[in-house]
């Protein structure tokens, strides 16, 4: 079941066009690595995604509604969450009201219930308090659910907005460079949680990633970006091979030494 | 080692009974010198500090509400009436810190940075005294040409239901003001909210013409009170009458009248902001404080989420204002000066943005440093122009000193300190905000390593 279909995406910023006749679609439950060289327009294709920019032409449809015109927050409530590609947290929060904003939009409490402290209010407050504990776990957070978001190290920052991403309940949960700036430990654990959240939660996985080792690792399908546009689409072992993909990368002079190289062997 | 004995001693006045006798000695203490020297400034401020004490030492809840209650309910009432110039000051501090606590929800938690904030405050002010004076039946006059004996619109006791109407008139100015306004960002939204600050005293200024509505630079004047029962008179005279000195007079019974009201209203605000700031709204806010893009990515309505901050810091300043305007029964433009905003705002920083204690420590010192400490020195610098007395050494004259040289002129120099000096050293307040710490479960959790 196709979960996000794209057709002829574009957003341009003055001159430039940043994202150019984009037509992308995932299926329910893949997890899915767009690539590319710098300035292809991956972030830019998130961001219209998510409602942050709104493109120039073409539809976005997701979960078969269009999703077009919407604000980046009910784009969030139909269920699409993201991380950022610079940690982007409430720092003077503590990692658990972290957690609890990413639930905002599954709360119901109003503002009765808030000033007069009614029951509803209480047992919503405990019951979420207790599910961001479990989405802690998940990530492996221990002990750190009243710390400054900004006070824990880069890996457990990367982590939390993770968590944060997953507290609203997501169909589809949309990570820019998640593994940007850690170690190969802490990368090969980040691999680990985002097949977790597609085997255990079942929720759909798009990234944008520039360490091969994840994408090619990850990755069900990829698919490469370059100015502005879809170039390539396929698995990882077919991606490897795409002359187009290496010419993007590597630049023309790349290809032909490959074919001499093949031609050679 | 300095250092080293300070914290010894920090620890030891945090134990046992050391809290409860140290409250208690500061308390006596400060109000027994009060009432023995009723003109002096030093006793007023070790008495009005004793509140620090209650609230930084650890005693027992139950000690702290009683002690506080008997302090603000019972003694401050009884020293007021007393001299009356410590009951206006101590009215003046319950007025700021619930204007500063009204900023604060929208400095201090959401942060908007709104540099116009009394506009709302003159709102709820000139709600009440349009329709709480004879202004109604001045419509049609230029002012100072009405006739007199004109009867009053509104009975008195209408006051009561005006705080309420307060709230909802200064609630829909703020998102009135707030809807076309607030996707602007930082610098822009406080600019444009300076603006309207100035729109809304300009107003009050000039809407004398074509139909006299604020009486212009004038002001409306007499606005009623509420009516006082004859009752609460005689009890407070009967049962205190002999700890004041003298016999209390209506008009000294209205004076406590509004402080405590203002006391109520400052609790309600403190009641409401916990409780918003307890929930989904208050991280709401905070979030959006923090990362504006990141909290609309997590699904948190931007829009919507800083009109509510801006309805909620409004009515608050709605309600002080038909305060005001019952207590002083006269408004006129000037109370609603841009200074004003600033006055406020610097309370909050002062104090601590987002910390309701220190807001409140924030406006009691900043009203106590206006009131009382500057003018205080004007009063000194004048006696010592009026005496012979001469500084040795350069033969300086006291006499001589210019008259310029007024210190309770020196008001925005003040302000301006503070915002100044509290950036460089203090940024985050006197008594920071603190982050809620919850009870986790997970935190019981062993780490393997």
């Amino acid at each position: 079941m196709t979960l996000l279909k794209t057709i002829d995406v574009v957003k341009r910023f003055g001159g430039l066009t940043a994202v150019n006749k984009m037509n992308f679609s995932l299926e329910k439950g893949e997890i899915v690595s767009i690539i590319g060289p710098n300035g292809a327009g991956k972030t830019t294709f998130f961001n219209t995604l998510t409602g942050i920019y709104s493109p120039e032409e073409g539809t976005i449809e997701f979960d078969n509604k269009s999703i077009l015109g919407l604000r980046p927050d009910q784009i969030a409530d139909r269920g699409i969450s993201r991380t950022f590609q610079n940690i982007r947290l409430f720092s003077n929060m503590t990692v658990i009201e972290n957690i609890l904003v990413g639930m905002h939009p599954r709360l119901t409490q109003s503002s009765l219930d808030i000033l007069l402290r009614l029951p509803a209010f209480k047992k919503e407050e405990s019951i979420s308090e207790k599910k961001a504990e479990e989405i802690m776990l998940f990530v492996g957070l221990k002990n750190v659910g009243n710390e400054l978001a900004k006070n824990l190290p880069y890996g457990g920052q990367r982590r939390v907005e993770v968590a944060r991403a997953l507290a609203a309940n997501p169909q589809l949960i949309l990570l820019d460079e998640p593994t940007a700036g850690m170690n190969p430990q802490e990368t090969e654990d980040a691999i680990r949680l985002f097949r977790r959240i597609r085997d255990e939660k079942g929720i759909t996985v798009l990234l944008i990633e520039h360490d091969m080792r994840v994408v090619m690792n990850i990755s069900e399908r990829i698919s490469v970006m370059d100015y502005g546009g879809l170039i390539a689409e396929g698995t990882p072992a077919e991606i490897r091979s795409n002359p187009q993909v290496i010419e993007a990368y590597l630049g023309r002079g790349a290809v032909a030494n490959q074919h001499e190289v093949k031609a050679v062997q | 080692m300095a250092n080293f004995d300070l914290n010894k001693l920090t620890q030891k006045i945090q134990q046992g009974v050391w809290p409860i006798i140290i409250t208690l000695a500061h308390l006596i203490l400060g109000v027994t010198l009060v009432y023995l020297n009723p003109r002096s400034n030093l006793a007023f401020l070790l008495m009005i500090s004793s509140f620090l004490s209650l609230y930084a030492l650890k005693t027992p809840v139950l000690f702290k509400l009683v002690t506080g209650a008997l302090l603000a309910l019972v003694i401050i009432p009884v020293i007021g009436v007393r001299n009356i110039f410590y009951l206006e000051v101590i009215f003046q501090i319950s007025v700021f810190s619930a204007l500063a606590l009204g900023l604060n929800i929208v400095v201090g938690f959401a942060g908007l940075l709104d540099l116009g904030y009394v506009a709302f405050y003159a709102v709820g002010a000139y709600l009440w005294a349009f329709f709480g004076s004879q202004q109604y039946y001045v419509l049609h006059f230029a002012p100072g040409t009405q006739p007199s004996n004109l009867p009053f619109l509104l009975p008195s006791d209408m006051f009561y239901l005006f705080i309420f109407l307060a709230i909802i008139a200064a609630a829909l100015t703020g998102i009135l003001l707030g809807t076309p306004v607030l996707r602007l960002r930082g610098d822009y939204l406080a600019i444009v909210t300076l603006g309207f600050g100035e729109v809304i005293r300009v107003l009050a200024n000039n809407l004398d013409k074509p139909l006299n509505f604020t009486n212009g630079p004038q002001g409306i004047t007499p606005i009623q009170k509420p009516p006082m029962p004859p009752a609460f008179v005689d009890i407070f005279n009967s049962v205190f009458g002999r700890f004041v000195g003298h016999t209390a007079s209506v008009a000294d019974m209205y004076n406590v009248m509004f402080y405590i009201y203002a006391l109520v209203v400052i609790i309600i605000i403190i009641v409401v902001t916990r409780r918003l700031n307890d929930s989904k709204i208050g991280r709401a806010w905070t979030a959006i404080r923090e990362d504006e893009t990141a909290a609309i990515a997590m699904g948190i309505p931007l829009v919507k989420m800083k009109l509510a901050a801006f309805a909620t810091g409004a009515s608050f300043a709605g309600v002080m204002g038909v305060l005001l305007a019952g207590s002083r029964t006269f408004v006129s433009p000037e109370s609603f000066s841009f200074m004003q905003s600033i006055g406020v705002l610097t309370m909050v920083i002062l104090g601590g943005s987002g910390s309701i204690p220190g807001v409140i420590l924030g406006a009691a010192t900043v009203t106590i440093l206006n009131l009382q400490i500057l003018q205080g020195l004007s009063l000194y610098l004048s006696q010592l122009r009026q005496s012979d007395a001469v500084i040795p050494i350069i033969n300086f004259a006291w006499k001589n000193l210019s008259n310029q040289l007024d210190p309770a002129k020196y008001q925005r120099l003040l302000f301006g300190l503070i915002l100044i000096l509290m950036m460089i050293f203090r940024p985050e307040g006197l008594i920071p905000a603190k982050r809620q710490k919850r009870e986790l479960a997970s935190d019981k959790v062993e780490v393997k390593g």
